[in-house]
């Protein structure tokens, strides 16, 4: 009889604290992934944390590095590709917060244009220069005839 | 000829050389941060150190900045680990106690750190005049897009980040900046924000 209360005060306490946990750790409960679900969504942040630079790492993104912030900064893009948004959101989340910096390859927009065009540009000025040189140093000049 | 080759040189090499003085002068460590000018990002965190009286508050109460509105907010994320935050302690402390009248608030924020550590890191430090609360999994300090510690954010009574310090801050510093947001001050926020 003894044994049987002491079962019953367990599964009462067990069921006051389940809640209570809950509540301390101030979550909504979510329903659990499959998974299948899970993996993607593991590939998922793993797609869209390569492309956010950790902030206090030498040019690592918050995917290589160990660091907890970045593993913080991990859990909130987790967090809020499970919310349903998408990549190009959570990227203009974390630059509302840290500015164009943290994204390790800047966007082609504006000023930044340059930095994609510019060594196209030195590229294919320098291969014309060293054509038009070679041309020059190769072709017999008249009084040389 | 050569004249002509020496011309070309200098006029091609002056720009990058010019390029390279200016990335000299410029703070690697230092990032321009988008948050001063902008709305303040939301926090309601639990309270594990309570702070001295008059600004004391009880451990487990929650300070959120919606119930700060009106008030100049003082933010200071800081840790027990952080040698500069040892710098700045007292500033922020004696600050806080000469404006406990004022309508302004001192928020200490935990930044990847156990509060029990906190808490014997103020005792060590001789008390601290405002409260510190915990952040868990430093999602407030990512809000405030958070390098490392120590970093303070005043925040104006409309709720707006007014500034952004990075490193130790003095109470100079401190002081004419929560001056210059105090209810009545002459300086015009918007237009001091706008020339920064």
């Amino acid at each position: 009889m003894r044994r049987m209360r002491l079962s019953i005060a367990l599964i009462v306490a067990f069921c006051l604290a389940g809640p209570a946990r809950a509540q301390d750790a101030g979550t909504v409960p979510r329903p659990a992934l499959s998974a299948a679900e899970d993996s993607t969504l593991e590939a998922r942040t793993t797609e869209v944390a390569s492309m956010l630079r950790c902030p206090v790492c030498q040019g690592e993104s918050i995917q290589d590095s160990p660091s907890e912030l970045a593993q913080n900064m991990r859990a909130v893009v987790r967090d809020q590709l499970r919310e349903g948004k998408t990549p190009d959101e959570i990227k203009a989340y974390f630059v509302s917060k840290y500015g164009e910096w943290i994204l390790l390859e800047p966007e082609m927009k504006g000023l930044n244009v340059l930095l994609y065009v510019f060594p196209v540009l030195l590229v294919v000025g320098g291969l014309a220069l060293v054509t038009v040189l070679v041309r020059r140093w190769t072709t017999p000049q008249p009084s040389e005839r | 000829m050569n004249w002509k080759r020496a011309t070309i040189a200098v006029f091609a090499s002056t720009p990058l050389i010019a390029l390279f003085a200016y990335g000299f002068t410029r703070d690697p460590g230092e990032i321009p941060s988008p948050l001063p000018g902008r709305e303040a990002p939301e926090f309601a965190l639990e309270v594990f150190a309570p702070g001295e009286a008059p600004l004391a508050r009880r451990v487990g109460d929650t300070i959120s900045l919606r119930e700060l509105t009106g008030k100049v907010t003082v933010v200071n994320f800081w840790a027990s680990w952080c040698l500069a935050c040892r710098d700045e302690h007292e500033a922020l402390s004696e600050t806080a106690r000469q404006y406990a009248f004022s309508p302004t608030q001192f928020v200490g924020v935990l930044y990847n750190d156990r509060p029990a550590l906190g808490v014997n890191w103020i005792e060590r430090m001789g008390g601290q005049s405002y409260p510190s609360v915990t952040d868990e999994r430093s999602r407030t300090a990512i809000d405030y897009g958070l390098y490392g510690v120590p970093e303070t954010f005043v925040i104006d009574p409309s709720g707006r980040i007014a500034y952004k310090h990075i490193g130790p801050i003095t109470s100079s510093v401190l002081r004419s900046w929560i001056d210059s947001l105090l209810p009545g001050a002459a300086t015009d926020t918007a237009t001091e924000l706008e020339t920064r």
